[in-house]
């Protein structure tokens, strides 16, 4: 975007992913190389079996690719890190803490204790609105509200990526469209570099201004394709023109390469 | 009686019918010539408690039992948390200690009691060391499978959050096989009462199996039921107790027994 300082907050370089499984070798990613800008926000799409998933593993250092790196502000990425937040699909809250718990586990982790750390959280839990919740425990939440609870627990380290794989899959459409609408409100205040992985093209298209379109077998980028629709975007842009023909265009890409995955 | 008027009876007086049934049954036993020999009248087995009392030996053969009852079951349960850790873990010990675990489990602990009695004597030493075995696999074997079942999930959203290998372990791996280890102390206490007189067929000198065997050369039929009734009062109580633990520590579950 014009104005706005344009620097490499993540680099993948030439990542290769091989699994040893049962049947031989499986390719997942096949030299999969992106730069992610600092404050952007990237949707992944593709068919299941892409690799999408594993190269956000890889990128949360929860995985190792098996050749290629990953640098996170030039530096070499090795194993987890808390500059790199993650947001699971299943939520991943632990059910034997209460919201508020869960939101502060990371920053006990990071020496932040007691009242400074119950006021970070609060914070984190006043902007998902659940702050009338504070006290309930993960199984008394809908699925929508939980998975609140995992962006505020996010959030609440501060990472400096979000590396978001199918947060909102698991929902209901209903609960989906206002997540996204949610999430979108806060990248627009908070601008923190989003690397978000999703199979539903119109949601990518929503969120995003890049769109990643991977192919499958083995995993590879197919097409890079830019969101030109200006912020703030709501609900009523997914009617323009612009919105559809862009819709159509990777909707177009990603069933060609299901088809392949299904050949 | 339909489903509302049902539901409108308190638990307790559910306990109070469900109590007064099983008497009716058991008079009516009583009563009945072929099994009255096994079920003596409430109001005789009743009296063998003063008599026994009068013996001098109805609140030793309980003390004793508890003694190694408790005993027995924890040190299994301090020797089963870690083995179970451990063999969820690391494979090699998992491969090796599993085929023992699953060997000497299906094993009727009274069939091994005469090789215990021959290296540790009579006594105290051979009861506790049964009981410590059979409560030990039971214990391990479910908290095994605990640590085995921790969701690989939470594990990495707490590494994302900067936890290490302690953390996880403290934070994560422990709360979360709780509920396990709460099966464990349920089942291990159970076995302990239920291998009782095999534990106490090591030449033990007081204890409610002890006393049941005793009892049974001199047909005393009364005493030997009121026994039979305190073991089961015993482990109603147990599980009683091991209930209120397990609302206590982990409600926060998500699957609740209604």
């Amino acid at each position: 975007m014009a104005g706005e300082e344009r620097r490499v907050k993540v680099k993948i370089d030439n990542v290769k992913k091989i699994f040893n499984g049962r049947n031989g070798e499986m390719i997942a990613l096949n030299g999969v190389s992106l730069d992610i800008m600092e404050n952007e926000f990237i949707c992944v799409v593709g068919p299941s079996g892409c690799g999408k998933s594993t190269l956000l593993n890889i990128i949360a250092g929860l995985l190792e690719p098996t050749s290629g790196k990953i640098y996170c502000d030039g530096k070499e990425v090795v194993g987890t890190g808390t500059e790199r937040g993650v947001v699971f699909q299943q939520y991943a809250l632990f059910p034997w803490m209460t919201v508020l718990k869960n939101v502060m586990f990371g920053l006990n982790l990071k020496g932040i204790k007691g009242k400074e750390a119950e006021e970070i959280a609060m914070k984190y839990i006043k902007m998902v609105q659940l702050e009338d919740f504070v006290n309930h425990y993960p199984k008394e939440l809908s699925g929508g509200m939980k998975q609140r609870v995992a962006i505020a627990r996010a959030y609440a380290v501060n990472p400096e990526v979000l590396l978001m794989d199918e947060p909102f899959g698991a929902l209901d459409a209903q609960t989906r469209t206002q997540l996204q609408t949610e999430l979108l409100e806060t990248w627009e205040k908070e601008r923190k570099t989003c690397f978000f992985i999703t199979h539903d093209v119109e949601e990518a298209i929503i969120l995003a201004q890049k769109v990643i379109i991977m192919s499958a077998r083995p995993g590879r980028i197919k097409e890079i394709v830019d969101i030109n629709i200006p912020y703030p975007r709501t609900q009523e842009t997914k009617m323009t023109p612009e919105f559809l023909e862009l819709k159509n265009h990777i909707w177009g890409q990603v069933y060609q390469e299901y088809l392949e995955v299904r050949k | 009686m339909n489903k509302k008027t049902t539901s409108k009876i308190p638990k307790k007086v559910w306990l109070l019918i469900s109590l007064a049934v099983a008497l009716v049954l058991w008079t009516l036993l009583s009563i009945n010539p072929k099994t009255a020999r096994s079920f003596p009248n409430i109001v005789k087995v009743i009296k063998a408690i003063s008599t026994m009392i009068n013996r001098g030996v109805f609140w030793e053969d309980i003390s004793s039992s508890l003694i190694s009852v408790t005993a027995g079951f924890a040190i299994g349960f301090i020797l089963s948390l870690p083995t179970a850790i451990l063999m969820a873990w690391y494979l090699p010990v998992r491969n090796i200690i599993e085929p023992w675990i699953q060997f000497i489990r299906n094993i009727p602990p009274l069939a091994y009691v005469p090789l215990i009695v021959l290296s540790a004597g009579v006594g105290r030493k051979p009861q506790i060391i049964v009981i410590t075995i059979a409560t030990f696999l039971i214990m391990t074997v479910t908290i095994y499978q605990g640590v085995l079942n921790v969701d690989e999930t939470l594990i990495k959203a707490a590494r994302v959050l900067g936890a290490t290998d302690k953390d996880i372990f403290l934070k994560v791996i422990a709360p979360a096989t709780l509920p396990f280890i709460i099966t464990a102390i349920r089942l291990g206490s159970s076995t302990a009462l239920t291998t009782l007189i095999a534990a106490e067929s090591t030449g033990a000198v007081a204890g409610l199996g002890m006393r049941i065997r005793s009892l049974n050369n001199s047909f005393e039929s009364e005493p030997m039921l009121l026994y039979i009734i305190i073991i089961g009062i015993i482990g109603m109580l147990v599980e009683k107790f091991v209930k209120y633990i397990e609302r206590r520590f982990t409600g926060w579950q998500e699957k609740r027994d209604a």
